[in-house]
């Protein structure tokens, strides 16, 4: 095991390796740098002593290290276009991506689980089969066709929800803005938290429906059964319970893609989010800002999936004797 | 032809009455899509033509509609029907260019990697194993970022086609490397492989008259089911602004500025193309599916 656990912190450290050297290129390649910090009317001699006091005469190697040691520290210099620390910038935004993430998992968990196990147990009848072809529909459709689907509706026709922002919001310390304190805050994560969790919704559902179909299958659910024990505790006792090894890793592993799609689902609801952020910073061609999400994505990436193989060990307690190859993804 | 009409592939398609609606459909936004100049009933990018005074009509079967604008018109009197069907031609386009070039990428990088091995094969998995990390989405837009920093402003309009199609491409070939990479390894220790190698043939030639060919299979298969993802992300890189120009729309950017007129109640201008879109996707994907399926043999 310990062999296994070094192995995966290897692999997470040289991905973040390469994305450092991406980030780093990034601000080298993409443009001058001198050229946007500094106005129209500064001299050559001017431009070349800021390159110089910049380090951008350095050679490459010493610039790199000099960029992850200050990466590391969390600087990635000032936004070209907000003339802020970049770091600043996406901690601001960050509370909001948080939020909206953590509640379409918990949807997509809560909801996708019970149709799971719903349409594992009753596998011919109707409902399971309008929830089967309404998942292979969803799935086939764009996040961003869903969001403005769901503003039509619910926002524009039928005037329930917020067609987006995100409410009003209370400042927790410092650092932490919530929306979840308020009625508004939470009636405007309704639809982007659904739209946002949807598509993992009918993935977590399809996944719960097959393991149960498979688990259901097995002798020791037969023995339970002779045991005489009641259904809802072969169900959700025995059943359900083995079925939870590739949901934890599924959803662990979406929670990355859950991240992604936030810059979708906050350009479609305009969600001030990190995301909204990243996309404006694309069409800014502001390199800080891309370079500081790209490293904080890929780090929570990261820990998501060294977390995941660590739970494998907790919830499959065979897995510690060894014997068992471990389920990598 | 008659030996594909008695084929497995066929009779399965035949029995498959979804498969054979979705064929239908996808021929038919094709054809439409691809012959717009004929099939549209106005032309969309003739400016000439244009008549504020036909701005924001709704659909022909609401009672202002008109039955000139079948689905309506939007603010500038640009029919949304011939917008939809020559959006869905360039949608179609970058969708099936980008995947011909992630296939492209993808096979000779598998290709490399399963038939040279060692130092090659460990570069390029690494690689790939550091990309799957992230969604694909995701891959695109920084590559499709770095390219808005490099390219001048208004040579970025006139090339967004080709960065789109290289910015897709390139967030999706590791799944074809990965395909390919494992079948050549399996290729690679049969017998007419070392008969090539025995007569003296070189090793690119090998790889590409020899291994290829059979190695084709899957690669159609995941090809398939990657148009209707390449589609999906072309539409979202266009809907989220950072894709095809207003002046080259494509469903996602007529999507995007549809958008701003949701709110004062003009639905058709957005929802539209919208439908077009997921019926498009749907269908690909859905013809995807029955290929897999069908070409699988352990389902047979």
């Amino acid at each position: 095991m310990f062999a296994f656990v070094l192995r995966r912190i290897g692999q997470s450290l040289f991905v973040m390796l390469v994305v450092a050297i991406i980030a780093f290129s990034m601000f080298r390649f993409v443009g001058d740098p001198v050229h946007n910090m500094v106005g129209q009317q500064t001299s050559m001699e001017d431009r070349e002593k800021l390159r110089e006091a910049l380090g951008l005469n350095d050679p490459f190697y010493v610039q790199f290290y000099k960029f992850i040691k200050n990466a590391v520290k969390g600087d990635f210099g000032v936004s070209y276009r907000h003339g802020r620390p970049a770091s600043e910038i996406i901690a601001e935004r960050l509370p909001a991506t948080l939020e909206l993430s953590l509640v379409a998992v918990l949807f997509a968990l809560c909801v996708g689980i019970p149709m799971g196990v719903y349409t594992g147990i009753k596998k011919d009848s109707i409902l399971s089969k309008f929830f089967l072809t309404t998942s292979l529909i969803g799935v086939s459709m764009p996040v961003f066709l869903i969001g403005i689907l769901m503003i039509w509706i619910f926002a524009v026709e039928l005037h329930w929800l917020p067609p987006f922002g995100r409410g009003d919001v209370v400042e927790l310390g410092k650092y932490w803005s919530t929306g979840f304190l308020t009625i508004s805050g939470l009636k405007a994560l309704i639809l982007p938290a659904i739209t946002l969790g949807l598509f993992q919704m009918t993935l977590i559902m399809r996944l719960v429906r097959s393991e149960m179909l498979e688990v259901l299958r097995t002798d020791y659910i037969k023995f339970a059964r002779a045991r005489g024990l009641k259904n809802s505790a072969i169900y959700f006792g025995h059943a359900l319970k083995n079925t939870l090894l590739p949901v934890i890793t599924i959803t662990g592993l979406q929670i990355g893609t859950i991240i992604a799609f936030a810059i979708i689902t906050e350009t479609v609801f305009n969600w001030p989010g990190m995301g909204q952020l990243f996309i404006q910073a694309i069409n800014n061609v502001d390199i800080p800002i891309m370079a500081a999400y790209l490293m904080l994505v890929s780090l929570i990436f990261v820990i998501i999936n060294l977390i995941v193989d660590a739970l494998y060990f907790w919830v499959d307690p065979r897995l510690k004797t060894g014997n068992v190859v471990a389920r990598s993804t | 032809m008659k030996r594909f009409f008695e084929s497995d592939l066929f009779y399965s398609f035949r029995k498959s009455p979804v498969t054979i609606l979705a064929f239908l459909v996808t021929i038919l936004i094709i054809v439409t899509a691809t012959f717009a100049n004929i099939f549209a009933p106005h032309n969309p990018f003739d400016l000439a033509s244009l008549d504020l005074m036909n701005g924001s009509m709704p659909p022909a079967w609401y009672p202002d509609g008109s039955k000139e604008f079948l689905l309506g018109t939007d603010n500038q009197g640009r029919d949304v029907l011939s917008a939809i069907l020559y959006g869905t031609r360039i949608s179609l386009l970058v969708g099936a260019a980008s995947v011909l070039f992630s296939m492209v990428i993808g096979i000779f990088l598998g290709l490399l990697s399963g038939y040279l091995g060692g130092t090659v094969d460990n570069i390029i998995m690494r690689c790939a194993e550091v990309q799957l990390t992230f969604p694909a989405i995701l891959v695109a837009l920084l590559v499709d970022g770095i390219f808005r920093g490099i390219l001048p402003r208004d040579a970025h309009d006139n090339l967004a086609i080709y960065v789109m199609v290289f910015s897709i491409g390139l967030s999706s070939w590791v799944q074809f490397a990965r395909t390919v990479r494992s079948s050549t390894l399996v290729e690679k220790s049969k017998e007419y492989v070392q008969a090539a190698r025995v007569i003296g043939r070189t090793p690119i030639f090998i790889m590409i008259r020899h291994i290829l060919p059979n190695v084709m299979s899957p690669v159609l298969v995941i090809a398939t089911i990657n148009l209707g993802l390449a589609i999906i992300t072309e539409a979202t890189l266009s809907f989220l602004g950072v894709g095809l120009p207003p002046t080259e729309p494509s469903l996602g950017t007529l999507i995007r500025v549809g958008n701003e007129f949701l709110l004062s109640g003009e639905w058709w201008v957005s929802i539209l193309p919208g439908v077009a879109l997921a019926a498009l996707v749907l269908s690909v994907n859905l013809l995807g599916d029955w290929l897999r399926d069908a070409l699988n043999p352990k389902l047979r």
